[in-house]
């Protein structure tokens, strides 16, 4: 099939999705779907959609919330502090230890990121406003886990709606207890996805810990260096940061923090002082990255270290900005696994070549491993994005090979019309539709948790994303759905 | 680095010693206490076992840690997915419906439809009236589901919206093209600050029988409605309409969601089972509804006794005299004689119960769940001659404390068994430590307190993420009983296995024969 067939079948998919739309439901949607070309040099995003918008009511999105931005993205995988879901009951519960944010502690103790810490709000905390409330949590939370660093206050909705003062009960709690205290306005309604969540919350970083006093944090031990780097907007994933941070380490550098996976708050007052940012997750922390660019001149790169070919892009984009010393291990890094790379691409790659793979996921994902797939032969036919921004779409535009329909804030209906109309192999998104199509099925994998796998970061990581499409793909198990005594057909 | 050969993720990955050692060397960055005094880190630890940990613990006014409950709405979008065809709706901010659904789909391992009509800031200002004509409209056309139940969330609770008014309003705007008059659009006000999502359920269950039976008063007939509650076990609701069914009476199961929650592969339907519509609009001329958990329809049964004058009451047909009370009940309300096939199934439940029995008896438990849940497993357990010695409840309704105290009292063991109303899964940390048990009962958040205390943990309750396939079980019914009885006593025999193993030390207690 030649790509003028292509597109115009991916043109008639999205023509024939809308029609099912009442007219003014129809003409948002339009605006969010179109077919991605890499050469279309009038394509201003790809596929010229238009993203971060308004929900269209009723339709079942797959966003999220500000609150889930802040506390499930951002803040809650710092290990040392203890986050409270600050409202009512529910927001903390479903939202508790989902995200496989690893990390080494002892929790309970010294670390807190899988447990869930609520004021549980009641009828009369709605009524007569939650501030006392929340001072007495703090203080409860100081006398039964004294080794906590310091505290977030993550306000679900209710919290903006009632005028509660939260930002006032973490300066006093904050001076009283002598430790940092971060009041969040990461309410649910603020915004229209989870992405102002990582705003508000990258905000709360440059006000609390930079600005913040963190005279209680000890960094006196560390003195900086040449090779001081940080690792932004990666949550250690099934262990992500850690696959990625011992590359970078083999190159010679050193990794001073990773924000926000498996982090503390002194790996974090210490960032100001490294010499580059290395950003993974751009959606959600270019702000903190900007913003330490402009105060503290330390200059930040993204890059992308899903599949070998865009790891070693990625590998030398980095020691681009060191001496020679670096560049030259950066090399070596490179040679050294190479030749693993290699035996796994040619175990895989034959089990996987031309297969091909609809996309929908939060962050940077939707790019990002784009290329991974074509490490492996396997082919992104379709990829959107929960809550993105136009300059996320601008650089997707750079990942795709050819025409590639592009679907923004994808709702249920939506997401299945597509896949039934395009036929992938491999469908690659989130729990929520992880069951539709299976039952369908198609071989699915969760492209949020790495299905309870991973880490996919780095070489090592990529070795285990083969094996994981692989075992997705070629299992058995998609063959049984249709009985043998149902007619072909 | 990997070996292709042998490609392991990060269970194994992570023990190799070239990650070892990137671990250590992160630690100089760390302010976490593990990082910079582990010896401080064992003295607070140990200190979290103590007597005057657990009475600092127990103090607690104002702090959850861990919590056994959720918010209501989750049990309102439970309620709507057990009607023909529904699409639950959340009037709302769009992250909590992703909350729901995801929670749903990890326990259930199933899709959960359920939309939201995404209510932002200027809705907050303005309300959201606008989400919802625009909301329910787009939802009928895209979806075209036979009804929509309509539930809130907090955000919309707090700004006050009125649900009814907007309802009206939305479909006289539609003037018939999506939202025809006759369309039901059932809701009910679920506010998360409130309750738990077991009020959330009542609330809808109470919404969707009032107003699809508004004007169906007619005769009577003879028939039983049985309405199961916040019921996580697939099984359970079969179980349940097998033992109905062996009476050969009429009967409603008002909520059904067994087969929306247990699809087969080959196909996806969004909508898959549940009650009639026309089921539901009638459930209000049967002759009875039959509750089978009390605290989660105490409104909705307060409307079927008071005002439907319905007999039946509630029963909890979990372990063997709960099932045989609801048995009972039937065979009253039906005046028939108990079927042969449940008198051949609770011969086969005591039979087994009689062939396990050493296992259990004696064995110290803590349990925790839904305030029914708890009545049903704990009475299970008394039937065992096990000792439930810590029964807690988050979400603990009013009366729900003194009814387990008195079943409790009703074991030789009473004054060592606790009830902890209102209590979360950190007091229960500290009471496993200072008042150990031989095995816990309960969800997946058990797990923390399995690898922190030692405890063995029996999954049994909801939600459950981390084991495959359980909620596909009864627990209800003699069946389920059985399933009960299995499940606990294999796990103790798990652990005499596990306690006896050590080759030429403990291994002559190893006994191939149990």
């Amino acid at each position: 099939m030649g790509p003028e067939t292509l597109e115009a079948k991916q043109k008639a998919a999205i023509e024939e999705i809308l029609k099912a739309y009442p007219e003014k439901a129809a003409k948002n949607r339009e605006k969010h779907l179109g077919v991605g070309s890499p050469n279309d040099e009038n394509q201003k995003t790809c596929g010229d959609v238009r993203s971060n918008k308004k929900t269209v009511p009723g339709v079942m999105s797959q966003r999220g919330c500000a609150y889930a931005g802040s506390k499930g993205v951002v803040w809650g995988p710092i290990k040392d502090m203890i986050h409270i879901s600050h409202g009512p009951i529910g927001c903390g519960q479903y939202s508790r230890a989902g995200r496989r944010n690893y990390y080494i502690g002892v929790t309970g103790v010294d670390t807190f990121v899988t447990m869930n810490f609520c004021s549980d709000f009641q009828e009369n905390n709605i009524v007569f406003g939650g501030d006392k409330k929340l001072g007495k949590c703090i203080d409860e939370i100081e006398v039964l886990f004294p080794l906590n660093n310091g505290i977030t206050v993550q306000s679900e909705c209710p919290i903006g709606l009632i005028g509660d003062d939260i930002n006032a009960v973490a300066k006093t709690k904050a001076k009283e207890i002598g430790k940092t205290i971060v009041p969040v306005n990461c309410e649910g309604f603020r915004g229209v996805s989870q992405s102002l969540g990582h705003h508000i919350a990258n905000d709360a970083v440059r006000d609390y810990i930079f600005d913040g006093d963190m005279s209680h944090i000890d960094t006196t031990n560390v003195t900086p260096t040449e090779y001081d780097v940080a690792i932004i907007g990666d949550y250690n994933i099934g262990g992500d940061t850690w696959s990625s941070r011992i590359l970078l380490e083999e190159m010679g550098l050193r990794v001073v923090a990773q924000w926000s996976g498996d982090a503390t708050l002194k790996e974090m007052a210490l960032t100001p002082k490294v010499k580059l940012n290395l950003l993974h997750c751009y959606r959600s922390m270019n702000y903190i990255s900007r913003h330490m660019e402009k105060e503290f001149g330390i200059p930040w790169i993204e890059y992308n270290f899903f599949g070998p070919s865009q790891t070693i892009k990625s590998l030398r984009k980095i020691a681009a900005f060191f001496d020679e010393s670096i560049q030259a291990k950066c090399e070596e890094v490179i040679a050294k696994y190479q030749p693993m790379i290699d035996a796994v691409i040619a175990k895989y790659k034959p089990r996987l070549d031309g297969k091909t793979v609809m996309l929908f996921v939060g962050g940077l994902r939707p790019r990002h491993v784009i290329g991974a797939y074509e490490d492996l032969g396997m082919e992104v036919i379709g990829t959107g994005y929960e809550f993105a921004h136009d300059d996320d779409y601008k650089r997707t535009k750079e990942e795709i090979y050819r025409s590639t329909v592009i679907y923004d804030d994808v709702n249920e209906y939506e997401l299945e019309a597509f896949v039934k109309k395009l036929q992938p192999d491999l469908v690659a998104s989130g729990i929520k539709e992880k069951y539709v199509f299976q039952k369908m099925g198609l071989p699915y994998r969760q492209m949020h948790s790495w299905d309870y796998s991973g880490p996919y970061h780095g070489y090592d990581g990529f070795a285990i994303f083969a094996q994981d499409m692989d075992l997705a793909i070629n299992s058995p198990v998609w063959a049984h759905s249709k009985a043998p005594w149902e007619k072909e057909g | 680095m990997q070996e292709v050969e042998k490609i392991v993720n990060g269970k194994d990955l992570f023990k190799r010693p070239e990650y070892a050692e990137v671990l250590a060397n992160k630690k100089q960055f760390e302010s976490s206490m593990l990082a910079i005094n582990p010896a401080k880190v064992d003295e607070i630890a140990e200190w979290t076992k103590s007597w005057d940990y657990r009475e600092k613990n127990l103090a607690r006014e104002a702090v959850t840690v861990n919590p056994a409950k959720a918010c209501q709405p989750l049990g309102a979008v439970m309620v709507a997915l057990g009607f023909e065809g529904t699409m639950p709706y959340v009037h709302g901010s769009h992250g909590c419906v992703a909350y729901f659904r995801s929670y749903f789909t990890k326990h259930f391992k199933e899709p959960t439809p359920c939309v939201s009509d995404s209510m932002t800031e200027d809705a907050a200002v303005f309300g959201g009236l606008v989400n919802m004509k625009e909301g329910l409209k787009n939802c009928a056309a895209v979806y075209k589901p036979k009804m929509i139940a309509v539930s809130t969330t907090c955000m919309a609770e707090v700004i006050g919206d009125d649900l009814q008014a907007f309802i009206i309003a939305a479909k006289e705007e539609d003037k018939g093209e999506f939202l025809p008059e006759e369309y039901p659009i059932p809701y009910a006000h679920t506010p998360s600050f409130v309750g738990s999502h077991i009020t959330g359920y009542d609330n809808m269950m109470h919404g969707i029988m009032s107003q699809l039976t508004e004007g169906q008063k007619g005769e009577t007939k003879q028939r039983i409605n049985i309405i199961p509650g916040f019921e996580t076990y697939i099984g359970s609701l079969r179980s349940i309409k097998s033992i109905v069914e062996a009476f050969g009476t009429d009967y409603i199961m008002l909520g059904d969601h067994s087969d929306q929650w247990d699809m087969p592969a080959g196909n996806y339907e969004m909508f898959s089972g549940g009650t009639k519509l026309d089921d539901a609009k009638d459930c209000i001329n049967s002759s009875a509804t039959i509750s089978l958990q009390k605290y989660s329809t105490t409104k909705t049964m307060k409307m079927v006794e008071k005002r439907w004058k319905h007999a039946g009451g509630h029963s909890n047909p979990i372990g063997l005299k709960g099932t045989d009370e609801f048995v009972m009940k039937l065979a009253e309300l039906t005046g028939t004689e108990v079927p042969q096939k449940l008198k051949i199934e609770r011969g086969r439940l005591v039979d087994a119960m009689q062939d396990s029995y050493p296992y259990m008896h004696g064995k110290k438990f803590a349990i925790w769940g839904d305030p029914d849940f708890l009545l049903g497993l704990v009475s299970f357990l008394l039937e065992m001659g096990a000792e439930p010695t810590h029964v807690l409840c988050h979400n603990a309704p009013n009366g729900w404390e003194a009814e387990m105290r008195a079943l409790l009292d009703t074991s030789p063991a009473k004054d060592s068994l606790n009830v902890w109303a209102g209590k979360d899964l950190w007091h229960m940390r500290s009471l496993l430590f200072t008042e150990p048990v031989d095995f816990m009962i309960g969800n997946s958040y058990g797990k923390e307190l399995m690898r922190d205390t030692g405890t063995p943990l029996i999954y049994i309750g909801f939600p459950i993420f981390d084991r495959h396939h359980l909620h596909r079980y009864s627990i209800s019914g003699y069946d389920g009983a059985l399933n009960l009885l299995t499940w606990i006593t294999n796990k103790v025999l798990d652990q005499l296995d596990e306690d006896t193993k050590q080759i030429a030390t403990t291994d002559y207690f190893f006994d191939l024969v149990r």
